[in-house]
């Protein structure tokens, strides 16, 4: 482990700033405002290679770490793209995990290498309205038909479900009364978004308009055997394992935007002057900036730390979950902190702060909430008895 | 036609430059390092000549210490073929370095060389010249273009004082960058990965035959002196007057 970037990082780091130079603060104002989904930045981002960073190099990826993930998702949201280009490619970075550790060489060969290059477009449904944070309660079924499985049920919050034509789900396959625990029995699938079978509706939201989410109703999707990833009823084991991952991408894009946000109110506190002479000269408004900057910098240790323990094929699940806790809420202190350095103009578009601000909300809630990281700590690492 | 482009590891220039307190250099501990922007320059204009075809190999050296490797690798990562370091920990001045470019030149018979017009360090623009002298072949300094006519001769425009000049030199040549020569691409991430397969030789200036000891000694590095901030002036009359009065310039 090393507390700075090797020169090749570096080098990744730049090669993704190049491209975020390319989106000014005006581009993703105008996305946020008319909730238009980044599809140049996109096409930027899969044509520099960057997508498949973290995929096999056989199928066109990269082939590098979860280190080298983080340094372009950070760079990203940290460009002043924010969620609103985070979340435009994350899926795209990690959530073909399940395929390249589980799928078979057909399925990597088929799925993986046109989701590389940006042709083929994913989104990822475990959340439900009915089960929430209880996965194993969810109530999507698949059953399997001659020649492969049919699925029936609802999903909530899919990111991205517009833009898709593909999606990875996850759908209860043995009834959970005919499992051993109730985390056997589901299995994941890759297959068409058939909008013929599959309506997305958007939900309207907080922020992060230019990526929308949705509620699915999935009404007698039809998918081949081909579209089973791995082995059927093991489906929440593989979940399982792309979480660490997810969570430290989630933790590092977090304080990306609370540096962003920072740097933008210390901007602003140099240049507005009150009282005659810079706001940024009295302390009440050094302080929360300066105090931002150190829990953003200390969230940021606990991230890279766990993603190096991921690389190194170690255990990482306490710091990467810690991380996905502290990354959030130092990232959305920041986003508070400069809103209110900047005064009547934080509440305004045109300076950006706020929208960080409402972008921010999403990683303290999303993949999974502070509770519950909180209670994974308390019973996995603090011994204390399981509390739900 | 193969093209060799020498590149030098400097302080980036984004960084601010700080004098060591015993005035004896620059501080360089714990800055951030990179390819010389011009050397990137030359760099994006071989590898430009070997996609378009005009170029078979594009091969790259430095001359510096170990972490040139990196800078090499930069290279590399634009689309340079394979890369040579002469790995020295000592400084190299322009002279030692156009010694052992040529020998290195004589090893590959390149047939052409194209180099920054200057390293952003030492800003001494001399290596470039005193290779074409060395080797005795033709240069052409400050091109911002450069035209190959087969493998024979070079059309190069150069930014001179009063406007641009167009050369043609036989090649093989000597060509030296200038900043509109091209705009250098940032490497994507696919080629960063294959530039860690492609190799690179590591020599010593021994090797060559040249000896490097400095020549020139610095006596004292000084920052320039600060800046005083401008005034806003209310008219033209007082424009005129403080021009005359105060800076002594009418
Ligand atoms: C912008 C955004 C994008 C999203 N994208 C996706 C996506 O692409 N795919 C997808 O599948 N999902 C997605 N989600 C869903 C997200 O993962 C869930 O919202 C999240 O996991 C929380 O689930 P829930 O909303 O059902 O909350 P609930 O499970 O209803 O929980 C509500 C609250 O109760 C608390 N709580 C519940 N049980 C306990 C307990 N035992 N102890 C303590 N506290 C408890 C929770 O911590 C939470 O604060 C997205 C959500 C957002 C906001």
């Amino acid at each position: 482990m090393s507390f700075w970037l090797t020169e090749e990082q570096e080098a990744i780091r730049e090669g993704v700033q190049r491209v975020c130079d390319g989106f000014t603060d005006e581009f993703w104002r105008e996305t946020d405002a008319t909730g238009t989904f980044p599809e140049p930045f996109v096409a930027q981002m899969a044509a520099g290679g960057w997508l498949g960073a973290a995929m096999p190099e056989c199928y066109g990826g990269a082939g590098l770490g979860l280190t080298e993930a983080s340094i372009v998702m950070q760079t990203v949201a940290q460009s002043g793209a924010g969620f609103s280009g985070a979340s435009a490619i994350h899926l795209n970075i990690f959530g073909p995990m399940p395929i390249v550790k589980f799928g078979t060489d057909w399925q990597k060969q088929t799925y993986l290498p046109p989701i590389i290059s940006g042709q083929d477009k994913m989104c990822f449904a475990v959340t439900e309205p009915n089960s929430g944070l209880d996965t194993s309660s969810l109530e999507t079924r698949a059953e399997r038909t001659n020649d492969g499985y049919r699925i029936n049920g609802r999903k909530i919050w899919t990111t991205s479900a517009q833009r898709a034509n593909k999606i990875i789900l996850i759908a209860r396959t043995t009834p959970k009364d005919q499992v051993r625990k109730p985390t056997e029995g589901l299995s994941l699938f890759y297959t068409d978004f058939d909008r013929g079978r599959i309506e997305a509706k958007p939900i309207p939201k907080m922020g992060r308009r230019a990526v929308e989410c949705n509620t699915l109703f999935i009404d007698d999707l039809h998918v081949p055997k081909e579209a089973l990833i791995g082995e059927e009823g093991q489906g929440f084991k593989y979940l399982l394992q792309g979480l660490n991952p997810e969570r430290v991408l989630f933790a590092v894009e977090a304080i990306g935007l609370g540096r962003a946000a920072i740097a933008k109110a210390a901007q602003y506190a140099k240049e507005r002057i009150v009282f005659g002479r810079p706001i940024g000269q009295n302390q009440g408004v050094q302080h929360p900036l300066a105090k931002s900057w150190a829990e953003l910098e200390a969230a940021n240790l606990l991230a890279f730390k766990a993603a190096a323990l991921y690389d190194a094929g170690k255990e990482c699940g306490a710091e990467a979950n810690a991380a996905k806790y502290l990354g959030a809420e130092a990232g959305f202190h920041a986003c508070e902190a400069a809103v209110l350095a900047h005064g009547g103009m934080g509440y305004a578009r045109e300076y950006d702060v706020e929208r960080y601000f409402r972008e921010a909300m999403i990683a303290r809630i999303a993949p999974v909430s502070r509770e519950m990281i909180l209670n994974f700590i308390a019973e996995r690492v603090l011994g204390l008895p399981k509390s739900y | 036609m193969k093209v060799l482009v020498p590149v030098k590891r400097v302080i980036d220039y984004n960084v601010k430059v700080r004098v060591k307190p015993d005035q004896s250099g620059v501080d360089l501990a714990n800055v951030k390092m990179s390819m010389n922007p011009f050397d990137e320059i030359a760099t994006e204009e071989a590898v430009r000549m070997k996609e378009k075809g005009a170029a078979t190999e594009v091969v790259v050296v430095s001359i510096g210490p170990q972490p040139a490797q990196e800078t090499i690798r930069t290279a590399l990562a634009m689309g340079a073929d394979r890369g040579l370091l002469i790995q020295t920990d000592q400084t190299v001045e322009p002279l030692a370095v156009a010694k052992l470019l040529k020998a290195v030149v004589e090893q590959e018979q390149p047939g052409l060389v194209i180099m920054g017009k200057q390293a952003i360090d030492d800003d001494n623009n001399a290596t470039g010249q005193m290779l074409a002298a060395l080797l005795d072949w033709p240069q052409a300094t400050f091109a911002s273009k450069i035209e190959l006519n087969g493998a024979s001769a070079a059309n190069v425009t150069r930014e001179v004082d009063g406007g641009l000049q167009t050369l043609e030199v036989q090649l093989p040549a000597i060509v030296t960058a200038d900043l509109r020569l091209n705009e250098p691409r940032y490497a994507s991430l696919p080629n960063i990965m294959k530039a860690k397969k492609k190799p690179i030789d590591v020599k010593s200036p021994g090797d060559f035959g040249v000896d490097i000891t400095p020549r020139l000694k610095v006596s004292k590095v000084t920052e320039p002196p600060k800046r005083q901030g401008g005034v806003k002036v209310e008219s033209v009359a007082d424009l005129v007057m403080r021009l005359k009065n105060e800076a002594g310039v009418l």
